[in-house]
Formats: C-alpha cells, sequence, structure tokens
C-alpha cells in the first residue's frame, strides 16, 4: 500500500502564479514503512517536495495523497528535519526532544499525568543516539553533530508515521555523518517509519535507501528511479563495495544528464 | 582521556591576569564616577565658575543633604509616577508586539500608524493630557507610558517576527496552532529582545515623566529641579538631576538582572565552553 502518493504535482511559488515554477508533474510513490532516498541537481525543488508532502505549501495543481487522505493542509503526523537542527537555545537537549508531546495529541493530553514514562522514553531515544549524559545540556553545549542527534530525536519522539529529512547531515564532517547513518537505520529498522530523506550526497542515498529517486533540474520531476537492494542491517563496508559504488555512478550519470539537460 | 593523564604534562597555570581584569571590571564603573566628580570639581575650582553657572559636586552634595526631605520625597513621587507608566508600557507593549510581530496583516496595518504616533514630541502632547486630566500625576504617568512603550513594542514585534522558517515548519507538521508556535517559539526567542528594550525604555520612563513633571505638576522630581532654578538655588536643581540618574540606574540594574534571571542562554559567555562530541 502506497503511504504517499503524488500525482502529476505542480507547484508555482508566489501569490499570482507569476513566481517561479519549481515542481512540475511530479508523480512519486512511497510504500509504507519504505525508506526513499531524493536526490538531484542543486535548486531542483527537492526541498519544496518536503513541503508539499507534508501539507505545509498546497500544491497548485495534482493531486497529493498521504495515508489515504487527500492533503490540504499541513499534517500533524510527521516528523521533520533540517540540516540546521533548530533546537531551542532556551531548552535543555531533552525538553527540545519532549516538544513535538507538547503539541500532537494524543500525547499532549497525556504528557502532565504519564511525565515519567515520556521522559523515560525521550531518554532511551537520546541513548540511541549516543546522547546519554547530555540531557541536561543545553543545545549550544553541544556540538554540531550531538546538536543534529538530538534533532532527530525530536522528529521521532512521537513515533511519527511519516520522517521527512531535509539534508539532515549535509553541514557535518564526513565522520559524524557516517556515524550518523547507522544511527538512522538503527532508529529505522527499530521502528519502521515511512521515510523521505532529502540528499546531495549519493552515498548515503545509496547507503540509507531502500530506492533513490533521481530529481530533475528545476522545475523538478522524478526522471529516474533505482532501487537499492543491499541486506540490511547495512554496514558502513557496503558504501566501498562494487555493487554500490555501481549504483552510485549509475545515479550520477543520471543527475549530469539532468544538469545538462537544464543548462 | 586516561592516555592523556598518564602524559607527562606541565601543570595547569592559573589565569592571573584575568583575575585582575575580572576585578578590574567590577571597580571601573565606579571609578569612572568618582573620576567625573574629580575632574568637575577640579574645573569648576580653577576657572572660579559661579555657583549658579555649574556648582561644584561638593556644593551639590551639601545642598542635596541639607534638601534631603523634600528631594527624597519628590523622588518618590517620581518613581512611582514613572513605575507605574512603565508597567502599563511593558503589558501594553508585550500585547501590541505579540500582535503586530505574529501576524503580518496586522504588521502592514498599524505599524504605520504607530510610527506616526511615535513620531509626536511627547512634550507637545502634554498640554493636551493636562487639558484632559489636570496638572498632577495622571499626565506624568502617561507621559511615561507613552514614551517607552514603543521601543518594547518594536521589540518584541521583531523577536516573534523574525522566527526561523524551519522551525516554524517543525512546528506546524506536527500540527502545531498558530497561538502554539507563538507560545513555544516566537515568545520565548523574543525575550532577549524584550528585556533589550526594557533597559532602553525604563531610561526613557524618567524622561517622560520628568518632563511632564516640569510642565504640568506640583510634585516630582522635575518640579522640584523647576522651582529650584527659578530661585537660582542651581545646587538643588543639580541634586535633583543626581537624584534622577541614581534612580535611572538602579532601575536599569533592575532590568538587566531579570534579564540575567531570565534570558541567560541569550547572553552565554566564552566561560561555558563547548563539550567535544
Amino acid at each position: 500500500m502506497n503511504f504517499v502518493d503524488l500525482d502529476r504535482v505542480s507547484l508555482r511559488y508566489g501569490e499570482d502564479g507569476d513566481g517561479t515554477l519549481a515542481l512540475h508533474g511530479t508523480t512519486l510513490r512511497v510504500a509504507t514503512g519504505e525508506f526513499v532516498a531524493v536526490v538531484g541537481p542543486s535548486g531542483c525543488g527537492k526541498s519544496t517536495l518536503m513541503k508539499v508532502v507534508t501539507g505545509l505549501w498546497p500544491a497548485s495543481a495534482g493531486t497529493v495523497i498521504v495515508s489515504g487522505r487527500e492533503v490540504t493542509g499541513p499534517l500533524s503526523i510527521v516528523g521533520m528535519a533540517f540540516q540546521n537542527p533548530t533546537l531551542l537555545p532556551w531548552r535543555t537537549t531533552l525538553d527540545n526532544v519532549m516538544l513535538p508531546l507538547e503539541i500532537v495529541s494524543p500525547h499532549c493530553t497525556r504528557l502532565r499525568k504519564e511525565r515519567v514514562a515520556y521522559v523515560t522514553k525521550a531518554r532511551d531515544l537520546l541513548g540511541l543516539v549516543g546522547l546519554k549524559g547530555f540531557e541536561e545540556h543545553f543545545p549550544w553545549q553541544l556540538s554540531g553533530g550531538m546538536q543534529q542527534r538530538a534533532s532527530l530525536c525530536r522528529a521521532l519522539i512521537h513515533d511519527p508515521s511519516l520522517l521527512m529529512l531535509d539534508e539532515p547531515f549535509a553541514a557535518l564532517d564526513m565522520f559524524t555523518r557516517e556515524e550518523l547513518w547507522l544511527a538512522l537505520q538503527d532508529l529505522w529498522l527499530a521502528r519502521r517509519p515511512t521515510v523521505i530523506l532529502v540528499t546531495h550526497d549519493l552515498r548515503e542515498a545509496v547507503f540509507l535507501a531502500d530506492r533513490v529517486l533521481v530529481m530533475s533540474a528545476r522545475p523538478g520531476r522524478i526522471v529516474a528511479e533505482r532501487a537499492v537492494t543491499l541486506p540490511r542491517p547495512r554496514k558502513l563496508d557496503v558504501t566501498y563495495e562494487p555493487t554500490s559504488i555501481a549504483v552510485v555512478h549509475e545515479l550520477r550519470e543520471h543527475i549530469s544528464a539532468a544538469r545538462a539537460s537544464a543548462a | 582521556m586516561a592516555a592523556a593523564e598518564t602524559l607527562d604534562l606541565p601543570p595547569v597555570r592559573p589565569h592571573r591576569r584575568a583575575l585582575g581584569r575580572k576585578a578590574l571590571r567590577r571597580l571601573l564603573p565606579w571609578l569612572v564616577i568618582v573620576a567625573i566628580f574629580v575632574v568637575w570639581e577640579l574645573v569648576v575650582r580653577a576657572f572660579a565658575i559661579e555657583q549658579f553657572i555649574l556648582p561644584a559636586p561638593s556644593a551639590i552634595f551639601a545642598a542635596g543633604w541639607e534638601w534631603r526631605w523634600p528631594i527624597l520625597d519628590n523622588s518618590w513621587q517620581t518613581l512611582m509616577t514613572t513605575v507605574v507608566g512603565f508597567g502599563f508600557a511593558v503589558v501594553f507593549g508585550l500585547l501590541a508586539g505579540i500582535a503586530i510581530g505574529s501576524s503580518t496583516l496586522v504588521y502592514d496595518g498599524f505599524y504605520p500608524a504607530l510610527v506616526g504616533f511615535n513620531s509626536i514630541p511627547k512634550v507637545a502632547v502634554i498640554p493636551i493630557l493636562v487639558i484632559w486630566f489636570g496638572i498632577g500625576t495622571v499626565p506624568a504617568i502617561i507621559t511615561a507610558f507613552l514614551i517607552s512603550f514603543f521601543p518594547i513594542l518594536v521589540n518584541v514585534a521583531a523577536g516573534i517576527a523574525t522566527v526561523e522558517p524551519e522551525l516554524k515548519d517543525v512546528l506546524r507538521a506536527l500540527g502545531a496552532k498558530r497561538w502554539q508556535v507563538i507560545q513555544k517559539v516566537g515568545l520565548p526567542r523574543s525575550m532577549p529582545y524584550f528585556f533589550a528594550s526594557l533597559k532602553v525604555a525604563i531610561t526613557f520612563a524618567f524622561v517622560g515623566s520628568i518632563v511632564a513633571e516640569t510642565v504640568a505638576a506640583n510634585k516630582g522630581i522635575g518640579n522640584l529641579m523647576l522651582v529650584a532654578s527659578s530661585r537660582f538655588e542651581v545646587p538643588l536643581a543639580f541634586a535633583g538631576l543626581l537624584m534622577t540618574s541614581i534612580m535611572g540606574i538602579a532601575m536599569y540594574l533592575v532590568c538587566s538582572l531579570l534579564e540575567r534571571r531570565t534570558t541567560g542562554w541569550a547572553t552565554r559567555g566564552i566561560e561555558t565552553a563547548a563539550p567535544r562530541a
């Protein structure tokens, strides 16, 4: 069953329809529990795609169906993480992670009564990404990689059925990035949310995703897709093995073609 | 860590100069104030300036002591009107700032009118206030309010209007309502701006109430200074000025203490160095 179903979706920014055409006839299907990566040349509308799927921006044309329902406004079941960790500097790491619980029902009404249980859950999640002992630290006392881990936890604390990741590791160094790939894979294997990961790192896409979609240059649409059948859980060495290198090369060519056609 | 400890490292030297600097930083404001008075005294004596033109600090202090009860009485009046006007400004500035900062429609609609309103010199309004409310405390309170309201409003509005769009998206994608975004992110984020504006606004409020007292009151430091200078008791007028400064500094300190208590995260120093991942 498809969890996310985009049918010939277009999006034009601006109020009177004379703005940038960011998406043009994008068709995209993601199965429940699938991990999909979207790659493409820069400025191809990857982030716009995220906004359309989550209902933050209404599509100008076409239909967006998530979880069997047409999207007309912001969804309330989505966890999101961005390149910028966007943690709140006046909250401790623990309180930052627990922020969604204060908003999403039914957690927001239960939070006061079952606070202990929720705190335990948040601490467990932080432990899973290696942030044990930093719960009471403030974001500005953490390194960039640690902040991004906390941001991932915040995206997952309310068990969202859809996880949208917009280049979450782009600002990190390679070693931290690879570490977080593993952390993200573990989190995904443990809970199996549907994931859409936007990235410009092909190795990252191949390592993490079940399926990689290639977007064309603006106005963006999906021009190619490639299933990645490597067994799970994947180890980092996998990214240096010929099979996955071959996939990376193949995707690379698609992107070069997409860039060439734009130029 | 363990490996590092076994290494033969030189002992950690205490940072002597930093300690000295810290003491100097604490002492410096007092030194500056004393120095100003000393230079002032010397200049007045060296050039033999007449007392009714520029009184020496010693004369000002003497006058201040001689008239201590009327000065305290009038200072209390000024402090009260200022704090009441300032209090209204805080409440209304905060509310209006939230309203204006959280909606582009309200912002676009009201901002030009507010700017126009703020451009009116408040002194020019006092005679009208006197017609409405008579001479006394009320015009002073209103003037203090009018003059300190705007900086608070502008700062709160700026703090709320500049919330990072990604942060808004994170909350909206969780199904957060508009007021939830304001409550969870907008308001806490605007607090540093708010407290910064309080420090400006409180000094403005003193200006407002004292100007109003000079024009239209029979009590307060402004009135005392007016009466003193009309009687050529210039040292007394200066003592009034001095008292105003002291009250201004005191209220400023209260505001900055509040600021440090509530929004320490925004003014974090380098002392709290980040641990490495």
